[in-house]
């Protein structure tokens, strides 16, 4: 049998579904009418990116002095959220590019909505960077574009300008990723849509794609090569921003582990920011049919594995710190003195999130469980985000000359302009989840006769 | 040669895809098939050609290093060569190990970049590009196969008939 797919393995699309059927409930939430409730979180979410954008306008405006860095800690939330926010977009492309070069078919039903949360955090990450600059109007100096006075050009030995081209060959190859795959789906909208208005942008939108077997077997080809492409751009990506504190001489920040433990923590905040959204969503969507119980399951696992990955990072980090026995050791984010400092909270918020709260994942009976993971997924994001907030705070708030030893005090706008980001985030997934197929519709009908529910009945 | 073809519309992919077999092993000409997903086997089954478009992939990455080579080395080498934390800046080897990250960075954005512009232009997919596919249904649930007529008509609607379709067309074949 072609079809055949080996009974023990569970179903992805649940339910007596038909091709047909795939079709209409993708195309539900778009022809059909907000709720309440998608109001309502809207409104929310608007207010919030509107107070960033107002914190980011006085930030401009004014200065960065109207931030809480001192002469001390001159990295603080900015650098802060542009590492939450890159890391989380790394689940996306990890979704979308290392489980198709695993032939792991349960990323079909959730790799649109996971591109869409890269994509959507790649463009808050850049925010800071940019903001950060002070002189934002002067950005484009990090263009490898010479200098007004002739031939000074930027400098390429920076991990800073690493960055630049990283994040943006990321978020770019990402878009266009994410975008082929998104053709066959919006001429699916556009061929049944019986609005005018609605067939003009969806026809716009589709580039006219007919689904003609050769445009498949190049779609098909194209989708592989991306992915080869986009696996170790990702890994690339979070090593590069890693190497911002790595090639620096902090103490705590010095350290060979950076990379690989960045990624693997980008990963594990990644997939919890895909729980976040996908968890409610296939509810509010009516997508339980395609986003089911084991595809939350298989993102639980991958969370406890690079969980773990993440606490050997942090076990090793603290076993050399202390076994170094250097005094400056002792000052930085894993440490006794860390632990038992002015910044306790900050640490054991760390260890507590990451690393004692996902070991109840071990549990098939909580990892399986919508509301457990939901609030995990909410504590691994608070976690990464204190990760990094201890990387760059508590080390830079312990120098090497004590008569400098401060701390960091956020201001209204640094919290304005990190609640605006999350709000910004939202209005853009909320808008994505109304207006684009949020599960690839496409592909999840090439898997229907082997993993769907029915079928894989009736053959047995 | 006409310029007519005969659609045959199919419901199901496995019966498409025996029907695309026995048609070709009759000696008709498929102009085209249209797909709502991608049929695996489909393109064996009517003999396309594989794609070269990972080669092209691979020649634009390859285009993406040179320039990133000759970038790095005429901005820092030759033409302002700078003493940054006293990193060697005297020659292109000695500074290169700083110049990896770029260096790949920009491998990835070619190769990506221009294999995906490769691909639209090559199928014919961009902005306000007009869908050309025989039926809307074929994004839905259903299949069509074009089949070129030689004054044949009668013979053909039978024996497609024969292979499952459930309904038959004839129409001129754009293009």
């Amino acid at each position: 049998m072609a079809h055949y797919e080996a009974p023990i393995r569970e179903p992805l699309i649940l339910g007596d579904k038909t091709y047909h059927d795939i079709s209409n409930d993708i195309a539900a939430p778009i022809e059909g009418k907000a709720n309440k409730w998608w109001w309502g979180v809207f409104t929310l979410a608007l207010i919030c990116f509107l107070w960033g954008v107002g914190a980011i306008i006085y930030t401009i405006g004014t200065g960065i002095g109207v931030w809480g860095l001192n002469n001390k800690i001159n990295w603080a939330w900015d650098i802060t959220n542009f590492v939450w926010w890159v890391g989380i977009g790394h689940a996306g492309t990890l979704i979308s590019a290392v489980l198709l070069l695993f032939r792991q078919k349960w990323r079909m039903g959730i790799n649109r909505s996971a591109e869409a949360m890269t994509i959507f955090a790649v463009v808050q990450a850049g925010l800071f960077p940019l903001i950060h600059m002070g002189r934002i109007w002067n950005g484009y100096w990090v263009m490898p574009i010479p200098n007004q006075f002739g031939s000074l050009w930027a400098n390429f030995n920076s991990p800073l300008l690493w960055d630049v081209f990283a994040i943006s060959t990321y978020l770019s190859v990402s878009l266009v990723f994410w975008y082929t795959g998104l053709l066959p789906d919006f001429a699916m909208i556009r061929d049944r849509a019986t609005k005018p208005f609605q067939k003009k942008i969806y026809s716009l939108l589709s580039f006219g794609w007919t689904g003609r077997a050769k445009d498949w077997q190049r779609f098909e080809e194209v989708s592989l090569v991306l992915a080869g492409l986009a696996t170790p751009l990702v890994l690339s990506v979070h090593t590069i921003v890693s190497f911002d504190f790595a090639t620096s001489v902090i103490p705590g920040w010095h350290s060979t582990v950076y990379p690989p433990y960045f990624v693997a923590g980008a990963v594990f905040s990644g997939f919890a920011m895909v729980q976040t959204l996908l968890i409610v969503m296939r509810k509010v969507s009516n997508m339980e049919a395609y986003i089911t119980r084991v595809h939350i399951e298989n993102m639980n696992k991958v969370i406890l594995v690079t969980g773990g990955i993440v606490m050997v990072a942090y076990l090793s980090e603290f076993f050399v710190g202390w076994y170094s026995g250097s005094l400056y050791e002792d000052f930085t984010y894993l440490s006794v003195g860390a632990a038992t400092g002015p910044y306790w909270w900050a640490f054991w918020a760390l260890i507590l999130c990451n690393g004692v709260f996902p070991q109840l994942l071990w549990f098939k009976k909580l990892r399986t469980n919508y509301t457990v993971s939901f609030i995990m997924s909410i504590i691994i994001n608070i976690g990464m985000w204190f990760e990094r907030f201890d990387i760059i705070v508590i080390n830079l708030s312990r120098g090497h000359l004590p008569s400098s030893w401060t701390m960091f005090e956020p201001t209204f706008v640094d919290i304005g302009i990190y609640v605006g980001t999350i709000g910004f985030f939202f209005v853009l997934f909320l808008l994505y989840a109304r207006t684009f197929p949020v599960v690839a519709q496409a592909e999840v009908k090439s898997i229907l006769k082997s993993s769907g529910e029915n079928y894989k009945k009736h053959h047995h | 040669m006409s310029n007519k073809v005969i659609q045959a519309m199919y419901d199901d992919d496995d019966v498409l895809i025996k029907a695309v077999k026995e048609t070709r092993a009759a000696h008709h000409h498929i102009e085209e098939v249209y797909t709502p997903f991608p049929v695996h086997g489909l393109d064996r089954a009517m003999g396309l050609e594989d794609t070269r478009i990972a080669i092209t992939a691979f020649m634009y990455g390859l285009v993406g290093l040179s320039f990133a080579v000759w970038m790095l080395n005429y901005m820092m080498i030759q033409d302002w060569p700078q003493n940054i934390g006293g990193k060697p800046s005297f020659s292109f080897h000695e500074n290169m190990p700083a110049f990896v990250p770029i260096m790949f960075e920009m491998t990835v954005f070619f190769a990506a970049h221009l294999m995906v512009i490769t691909f639209y232009m090559r199928s014919k997919i961009w902005p306000f590009q007009k869908a050309s596919n025989p039926d809307p249904r074929t994004t839905d649930d259903k299949f069509v196969m074009e089949v070129a007529i030689h004054g044949n008509e009668d013979e053909l609607t039978s024996f497609l008939k024969e292979t499952g379709a459930i309904e038959i067309k004839v129409a001129d074949k754009h293009e």
